[in-house]
């Protein structure tokens, strides 16, 4: 079985992010970037699943600048056998990724694709539920368990109202979501041996699909500030406090 | 403009985010709502006000299946659009991309016919985009919108079309309990990782039930196992906003924070005045929660509030 990553750079999830006065964006330059979360749980479920002999390669996708080479080493270093960087410095919407993962799925013809569930940046979920529209095929989104019987797969998903196991015939689409599994941090060893792993660097322009954003981002600004308030003593102040609230709320 | 809203369902009922997806729909056109379940969730849906038909379909449960659906009935509206639900989340990127249209989605204000606010990065940016293409796909969350009032009689029309699915449904793990729905509850007591075990986490449900609240927790409670994954609240789990959330041995990461933000008042408890929740709170009592915790649910106990 070849399984397709797809892996996006985001701003690490630990930075506390600016947003710039203008109004233009959020400040990205001189900010530590690294691999989304959730793709890294993307990762580690093919990983698992070629050392479970159940695949026997996998190819890491990253659509972003030069810079997203890293991101694909990352994953190279965790054990995936090669990589393709889509590279563009334009930022694309979710809808232009899909189709630009569409072509490469069409070139690959991978058996599974994994993503991550959700980017934290642009915080979309789009991604992984579009390319199994533009590639027709079957989709279990929020994945925390996935299992793997011949061609079927057995994926259980993280929903509002709890958890819900489904059935899926191969090829298809699946979102990695936290609980997944635990990556693991490559050892020195991988990371050296990773460098030597094939990336292939292929312009975004090469692959026909019309990148223009359909949105218009007129502003983005920070949200309202919250303030320290008071800070009670005692359990009985706060016990007051709460049955004031609470007894204010039923008056409504 | 017309709006197709998918209704939200939870165990073949309609859910509470219902009426608040209706009422931010109906601010950009009469509404037609999908209700794809039993027939008696279609017709509890006619009484929301903003509808003007409920479309009754045959129980779709999963994704490809929900966005046929949908495709199948796109052409007559200009607005499809759902709830930012699990559900909605999965089916309509999907329908999105299938009509090739770049949807709009966990929308939380509505400024205009096609202006739209959303938050990024976990909620600590807020971007307004507009939306010139001339269909629409759109998510709210309903927490951010008020419910719609129920004084409507909405004609119901069936739709006999077969649903196929590509993926077949084999089981439900869900949460028994008879708590309020987190995501639409008023008041919230949430517990963090510090409750050191499911035992430990019994106080924070104590508490809750007491103020007869919903329970939420942090994802590294829910990592250790001591509360379901549905009780998750932040950028992974559950958006809520309620009037009063009550975080108990709760830090404050950012990803947390950004499941609370609609909190009209929030009230910690924790050990470390200089926790970032702590540092947002309109009250923090500072202490051990397995001291406080017994405490405030016996004198609130005693001093009556139960709802
Ligand atoms: C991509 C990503 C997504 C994430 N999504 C979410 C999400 O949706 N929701 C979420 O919650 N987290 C999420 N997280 C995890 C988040 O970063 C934090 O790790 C998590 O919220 C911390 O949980 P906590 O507050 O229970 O634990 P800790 O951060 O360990 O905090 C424990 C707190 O308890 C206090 N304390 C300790 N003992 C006591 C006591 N006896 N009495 C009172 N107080 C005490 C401590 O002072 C501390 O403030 C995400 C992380 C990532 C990377
Ligand atoms: N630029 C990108 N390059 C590669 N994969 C991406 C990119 N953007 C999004 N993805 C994938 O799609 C998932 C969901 O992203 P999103 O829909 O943007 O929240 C991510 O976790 C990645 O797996």
């Amino acid at each position: 079985m070849k399984i397709l990553v797809a892996v996006k750079r985001v701003v690490d999830h630990n930075v506390r992010i600016r947003v710039r006065p203008d109004g233009s964006g959020v400040e990205t330059s001189g900010v530590r970037m690294s691999m989304n979360p959730f793709c890294k749980h993307a990762v580690e479920a093919a990983v698992q699943l070629a050392e479970a002999g159940a695949a026997d390669e996998i190819v890491i996708v990253s659509i972003g600048p030069k810079p997203a080479n890293d991101v694909i080493l990352t994953a190279l270093a965790m054990g995936a056998h090669r990589g393709i960087l889509v590279e563009t410095d334009q930022p694309l919407e979710t809808l232009a990724i899909a189709k630009l993962l569409a072509r490469v799925v069409a070139e690959e013809q991978p058996d599974l694709v994994l993503l991550g569930k959700q980017a934290v940046d642009d915080d979309s979920n789009h991604v992984g539920q579009m390319l199994a529209a533009l590639t027709d095929r079957p989709q279990a989104t929020f994945a925390s368990e996935i299992k793997l019987d011949g061609t079927a797969l057995e994926v259980t998903r993280e929903v509002d109202s709890g958890r819900e196991t489904i059935g899926l015939p191969l090829p298809a689409i699946v979102t990695a979501d936290l609980r997944l599994n635990t990556p693991r941090n490559a050892a020195l060893p991988m990371v050296m041996k990773a460098r030597s792993k094939p990336l292939a660097i292929r312009p975004a322009t090469e692959f026909g699909v019309d990148l223009t954003p359909r949105l218009a981002v007129e502003k983005v600004s920070p949200p309202p500030e919250r303030a320290a308030g008071a800070t009670v003593n005692s359990v009985t102040e706060l016990a007051a406090i709460i049955a004031a609230d609470v007894n204010e709320m039923e008056a409504i | 403009m017309s709006v197709l809203l998918l209704a939200e369902l939870d165990d073949g009922t309609l859910s509470a985010a219902t009426a608040r997806t209706v009422a931010a729909a109906a601010q950009l056109g009469p509404v037609d709502l999908l209700v794809p379940g039993p027939r008696a969730a279609a017709d509890q849906a006619t009484a929301i006000a903003g509808v003007a038909k409920v479309i009754h379909a045959k129980q779709a449960l999963l994704a490809d299946g929900l966005a046929n659906l949908l495709a199948g009935l796109a052409e007559g509206y200009t607005i499809i659009a759902a709830s930012a639900s699990t559900t909605g989340k999965d089916v309509m990127p999907r329908l999105a991309a299938r009509l090739d249209i770049q949807p709009v989605t966990d929308i939380v204000a509505i400024e205009g016919a096609n202006r739209f606010v959303r938050p990024i990065y976990a909620g600590n940016a807020l971007e307004t985009v507009t939306d010139p293409q001339q269909k629409h796909v759109l998510t709210f969350r309903a927490s951010a919108f008020r419910p719609a009032a129920s004084d409507n009689a909405a004609p119901v029309e069936t739709l006999d079309t077969d649903i196929a699915s590509a993926a077949r449904f084999i089981a439900a793990h869900r949460t028994q309990s008879d708590i309020p729905d987190l995501a639409t509850a008023q008041i919230v007591v949430g517990g963090g990782v510090s409750v050191g075990s499911a035992e430990g986490f019994k106080l924070v449900e104590a508490l809750g039930k007491t103020l007869g609240a919903a329970i939420g927790a942090t994802r590294a409670a829910v990592d250790a196992g001591y509360a379901p994954n549905d009780w998750q609240v932040g950028q992974t789990g559950k958006i809520i906003a309620p009037d009063l959330y009550i975080a108990v041995g709760i830090s404050g990461a950012l990803q947390h924070l950004a499941g609370i933000q609609g909190a009209r008042k929030i009230i910690a408890i924790n050990t470390d005045p200089e926790a970032p929740l702590v540092k947002i709170a309109d009250v923090a009592l500072i202490g051990d929660l397995f001291e406080i915790l017994p405490q405030l649910t016996a004198e609130l106990e005693k001093s009556g509030v139960r709802r």
